[in-house]
């Protein structure tokens, strides 16, 4: 790699790295696990002034069980979160997308705050932030605040984070008794992004939907809820033929997704429909898919 | 399609091979044999071109063209000289008169239009990724640095960049003499009888892509000079070509000046090629007399290194009522891009000569059209000419299959060369030496399920399954081994392909073969051992393989088109066949026995029927010594050989694909992979199998993965590898291989080569299946690569015109 040259930090606690960060001025850039970043500089389509790499940050790494919601640092790797029990277990639709984010080197260097962060829609988290209304904890040299994903993802590659404000961690609500799971992405090659992605929650009662959340990736400048599919499930038999279909119809209502080598939009709304149906079934069908 | 790897088979295959790599008697020949280079280049504990640290060394760092066609209106690079850590920036008009034309060797008519090319543009840049200047700096990071500080004004021009549009009247031209480069014909029997009243004429035009080859090693050259001589390393496939080739292109004598290929990671053709970077380090370090280094970056690799494939098929059979092929027409249009280079118009001539496939016919007629467009210039990748070939023939032959009702097996059993029919002359002239299209087929018949499989996919016709299954078919042979010079020659080949190997056995006994191959990847170091170990009787260990150095290997044509064993190892059978001789001698002389009563074997001469026994060992040490050697014996036991085909090797098999298409989404899966091929003799069965493996991704990767995209404007849109989908293991399924051994009667090894094989066979037995799943959907064609977008729209328009 051949980037421009910037200076670099590495500071070893929150406070200081809010403080270099408030000193480094406009162009400086947070560094979590760099693969999304270092492949701008190395192209060179980004030139920022100074490196604040967090890696080594004290207390930013981990899942904790925080009773109503699972707590995930920022700068856990995409491998540490595959691998928690804790997550497997309260946040399971978590652990199945990030299992698919590209191959084993990217996820021991990607991090779960930096995928985030990112604010890249053809990523697999932020789809699945939305869907779980997850809430993403965020500091700066002016303290603390925090931001729901629905209001993070503001345009391609842009997020809520004020220029100065860092990522600590994200709380994941448990969702409780009777859901299911599922990460539906549909990609060229293993190690793709996704040319659409589907997360789904289900939850039934005696087979009867009662509630449904759809997060999608690579559908618009941002991740979407599919509020129209939410709404056409509820209260449909997930048994029934076609009852699922029909609601994974309306998947593409609003979306807006991209053109490029991999597909263009008339296409990528169909997948989304395809794809979200397919979520949705196995999502009633898998209560808890990881455990 | 991953499969979970059971522990206890793979420990078991890795004893099993443990226990092949330990010394001992018997046959090296045909042993699966570890690489012995494999230690030293999965550790990467070797010397890769990059990392070859000179002192003094200085860095290069290309300016390349944003623009497909415009002329160099200015250029100012007075601001970049000021940057950090700068020694030289040059623009083309700074090599304007020492930097020559690139250079084309294979001229292929007497009127091929072969324009100027200029290693570094001066007046006009005619595709994006073209060389406008450079920055030569202390590292890497200031030349990259001073590069964005030089500043270059176009005047833009419209680019040419469709082979149809381009030869039409009146439009845009890539050079003054116009945008055809050559057109050239080749034609057995009487085309027009064949066509005329045929009850079956079917007429198909396919597209093969333009694919960008992804060797794992990018390009990297080093050049240094004393002042006189100069030493090149360059990641290349074809040091002694290049010593030539750059000798006559730079001006420096070709004894002063040394090309070193190290250890190379990888060509599949694209460093089969004389590189304008190559031409201008060595120029920078003339003129500036440090060491200078380049190394590409992977996007820069993709813009830059020559394109493969790229080629507009027209393809007619004419064919009785119950298939029987009457003759076959083909004419193509093949994009040379904007430039000719090393061998590019000649690639779409390896394969006019093999759209007949194996089948036999009364008539064939062959036009090709080299057109110039504003992209980056195609050449040689992976097969050359074959695959393109092959893929026409045996998508043909499945819709001839279609038209006359019959199962796509039968119809190629129908038209088929029969095993007893060999030695078979073709359509086209070639000899077909040897081969049994029978029983490799009827193995991969077997291996596969073949009609188990058609049962199933006529279930999931009938309950209309949203998955179905459809099943491809190649019967391919090849033509490799290049080349027989007086073939070459005929072809207006600017050289010959004769291979060189010598073969010396020191005072201990031990032996050192260089050889004027090149490998860069095959394992050579290892096959090469295996057979001297064979024909002199010295354990695999005792061997050592040089090459890649001209000033150690002085002597060789490289390595490409499938040629390294059956040209180059043949070479090495025959100065080792030279040793034993003068052996012989000495030991009859040492033994006191006439040569004609002294046997060798097993490394060990003796005199018939007694129990006198010398080994060559002892014959090499008492050589060394020469104190008591025949008279007039010249005291060594050293023997080199030239070898010049006397035709090329033909390997065959048959491949079958297995996909379901999930005609919701459009994607494709690969379900299974059986590839029977006969490639001769086999030296290295694991050789093989890898040769085979890799070949065969590769060929899947065109069917379904790989494409070069260029926008409107002329730009390259598939930069990086998030654009440019190579696959990786994840994305292929298991491939269960197999052999049928029909040695080839003209090498004494029997073998044929296998580096090509694979990719030739493989893309259109996947593209069958996939056409064949799809017909009950009325497709009868899916342009490649089949990307599930591509398939769906076919699907929804439910035709077959490329989409
Ligand atoms: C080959 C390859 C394939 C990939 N495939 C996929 C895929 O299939 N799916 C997928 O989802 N992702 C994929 N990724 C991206 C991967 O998941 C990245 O790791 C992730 O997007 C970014 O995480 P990171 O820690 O590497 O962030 P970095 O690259 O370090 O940073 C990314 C951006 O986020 C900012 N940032 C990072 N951390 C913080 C923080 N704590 N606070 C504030 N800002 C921060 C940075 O300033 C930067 O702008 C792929 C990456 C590669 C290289």
């Amino acid at each position: 790699m051949i980037p421009a040259s910037f200076d670099y930090f590495r500071p070893s606690t929150i406070e200081e790295a809010v403080d270099v960060l408030a000193g480094a001025g406009e162009e400086a850039k947070v560094l979590a696990g760099g693969h999304s970043l270092l492949p701008l500089l190395r192209l060179r389509l980004a030139y920022p002034t100074a490196l604040i790499d967090v890696g080594r940050v004290a207390g930013l790494r981990g899942v904790s069980d925080r009773g109503d919601h699972v707590h995930i640092g920022a700068t856990t790797t995409h491998d540490e979160v595959v691998r928690s029990p804790i997550v497997r277990e309260h946040c399971p639709l978590v652990a199945l997308a990030t299992a698919t984010v590209a191959d084993p080197a990217v996820r021991h260097r990607g991090t779960f705050g930096g995928s985030l962060a990112h604010a890249d829609p053809a990523g697999d988290l932020p789809a699945v932030a939305l869907a779980l209304d997850m809430v993403l904890e965020v500091r700066s040299s002016a303290g603390e605040r925090t931001i729901p994903a629905a209001g993070f993802f503001l345009d391609y590659l842009e997020s809520a984070l004020a220029p100065g404000e860092i990522l600590t961690g994200v709380r994941v609500p448990k969702l409780g008794p009777g859901w299911g799971f599922h990460y539906e992405k549909f990609h060229r090659t293993a190690q793709a992004w996704a040319t659409v992605g589907v997360a789904a929650a289900v939850r039934q009662t005696n087979g009867t939907v009662e509630e449904v959340r759809v997060g999608l990736t690579n559908m618009g400048p941002t991740p979407v809820r599919a509020a129209a599919v939410e709404e056409a499930a509820r209260g449909v038999e997930a048994g029934q033929n076609g009852a699922l279909r029909r609601a994974a119809e309306q998947a593409a209502e609003g979306t807006d997704p991209p053109a490029d080598l991999h597909a263009q939009p008339d296409y990528r709304m169909h997948l989304a429909r395809v794809l979200t149906h397919r979520a949705l079934v196995s999502a009633s069908a898998h209560r808890s898919p990881l455990t | 399609m991953t499969e979970q790897l059971d522990a206890g088979a793979v420990a078991q295959q890795i004893r099993e091979h443990d226990a092949l790599d330990a010394p001992g008697g018997g046959s090296e020949v045909g042993r699966a044999r570890r690489r012995k280079e494999d230690a030293r280049l999965v550790t990467g504990r070797t010397q890769w071109t990059d990392n070859i640290q000179l002192p003094g060394m200085l860095h290069v760092a290309f300016l390349r063209s944003p623009m497909a066609h415009a002329r160099i209106t200015r250029v100012d690079t007075s601001a970049a000289r000021t940057r950090r850590g700068v020694v030289g920036v040059f623009s083309g008009q700074d090599f304007a008169g020492e930097q020559g034309s690139l250079p084309c060797a294979w001229p292929v008519t007497a009127d091929t239009v072969i324009p100027e090319h200029p290693p570094m543009a001066v007046t006009t840049v005619r595709y994006v990724g073209e060389a406008v200047a450079c920055v030569v700096a202390v590292d890497r990071y200031a030349a990259a640095d001073a590069l964005e500080a030089i500043e270059i004004d176009y005047e833009p021009l419209e680019p040419v960049l469709d082979m149809t549009e381009a030869l039409a009247e009146g439009g845009p031209k890539v050079h003054e003499a116009g945008n055809e480069s050559f057109t050239w014909k080749f034609a057995g029997g009487d085309i027009e009888a064949a066509f005329h009243e045929a009850p079956v004429v079917i007429d198909r035009t396919y597209v093969q892509q333009r694919l960008i080859p992804s060797a794992m090693e990018p390009r990297a050259v080093v050049a240094q000079t004393d002042g006189d001589h100069f030493t090149l390393h360059s990641s290349t496939q074809i040091p002694h070509v290049l010593r030539v080739m750059l000798a006559l292109t730079t001006g420096i004598p070709e004894h002063k000046l040394r090309v070193i290929a190290p250890d190379v990671g990888g060509g599949f053709g694209s460093k089969l090629q004389v590189t304008a970077e190559e031409v201008l380090c060595l120029l920078i370090t003339r003129r500036l007399g440090k060491p200078v280094k380049w190394t590409e970056s992977r996007s820069e690799g993709n813009m830059t290194v020559h394109h493969g494939r790229d080629q507009l098929q027209n393809i007619r059979v004419a064919a009785d009522a119950d298939g029987r092929i009457r003759g076959v027409q083909v004419k193509l249009l093949a994009d040379m891009g904007a430039y000719l280079m090393l061998v590019t118009p000649g690639v779409p001539l390896l394969g006019a000569f093999m759209y007949n496939g194996v089948y036999k016919m009364d008539a064939y007629d062959f036009t090709c059209t080299g057109v110039f467009t504003n992209k980056m210039p195609t050449d040689a990748y992976r097969g050359a000419g074959r695959p393109e070939a092959t893929y026409a023939i045996e998508r043909l032959m499945d819709e001839l299959a279609v038209e006359i009702g019959v199962d796509p097996m039968e119809i190629r059993r129908r038209n088929w060369i029969q095993h007893s029919e060999f030695p078979y002359t073709t359509i086209c002239g070639l000899t077909y030496d040897s081969g049994n299209y029978e029983a490799a087929t009827d193995r991969a018949l077997a291996l596969f399920g073949y009609d188990k499989l058609r049962a199933e996919q006529s279930d999931r016709r009938e309950r209309h399954d949203p998955v179905q299954l459809g099943i491809g078919i190649s019967t391919y042979t090849e033509m490799c081994g290049l080349a027989p010079s007086r073939v070459l020659g005929s072809l207006s080949y600017g050289a010959g392909g004769w291979e060189h190997a010598d073969v010396r056995v020191l005072p201990t006994g031990k032996v050192e073969v260089v050889t004027g191959t090149s490998p860069h990847g095959q394992g050579h170091e290892t096959a090469w051992s295996q057979i001297v170990a064979d024909s002199l009787g010295v354990p695999f260990e005792d061997v050592a393989v040089l090459h890649g150095d001209t000033a150690t290997s002085h002597k060789g044509m490289d390595t490409y088109g499938s040629r390294s064993l059956v040209v180059g190892g043949i070479a090495v059978v025959h100065a080792c066949d030279k040793v034993k001789e003068k052996a012989r001698q000495v030991a009859a002389h040492l033994m006191e026995a006439s040569p004609d009563d002294v046997e060798f074997s097993e490394g060990r001469f003796r005199v018939r029927g007694t129990g006198t026994s010398q080994t060559i060992q002892e014959i090499a040490l008492a050589t060394f010594a020469a104190h008591n050697l025949p008279d007039g014996f010249e005291p060594r036991l050293d023997a080199s050989a030239t070898f010049d085909p006397e035709n090329f090797s033909f390997p065959h098999g048959t491949h079958l694909c297995a996909v379901e298409v999930d005609t919701e989404t459009g994607a494709t899966a690969i379900r299974s992979y059986v590839a029977v091929d006969d490639v001769g003799n086999v030296i290295n069965p694991l050789i093989v199998e890898g040769q085979v493996h890799g070949g065969i991704a590769q060929g899947i990767a065109q069917a379904l993965f790989e494409e070069a995209v260029y926008d409107s404007d002329g730009n390259l849109l598939t930069t990086t590898m998030a654009d440019y989908l190579v696959p990786s293991a994840a994305d292929l399924p298991n491939f269960t291989t197999d052999r049928t051994e029909t040695p080839a009667t003209t090498n004494p090894l029997g073998v044929k080569g296998v580096g090509e094989a694979g990719t030739i066979a493989s893309t259109p037995a996947v593209v069958n299946a996939i056409v064949d799943a799809l017909r009950p959907h009325g497709v009868h064609d899916v342009r490649m690569p089949c990307t599930p977008e591509r398939v769906w729209r076919t699907l929804r328009t439910g035709g077959g015109e490329p989409a």
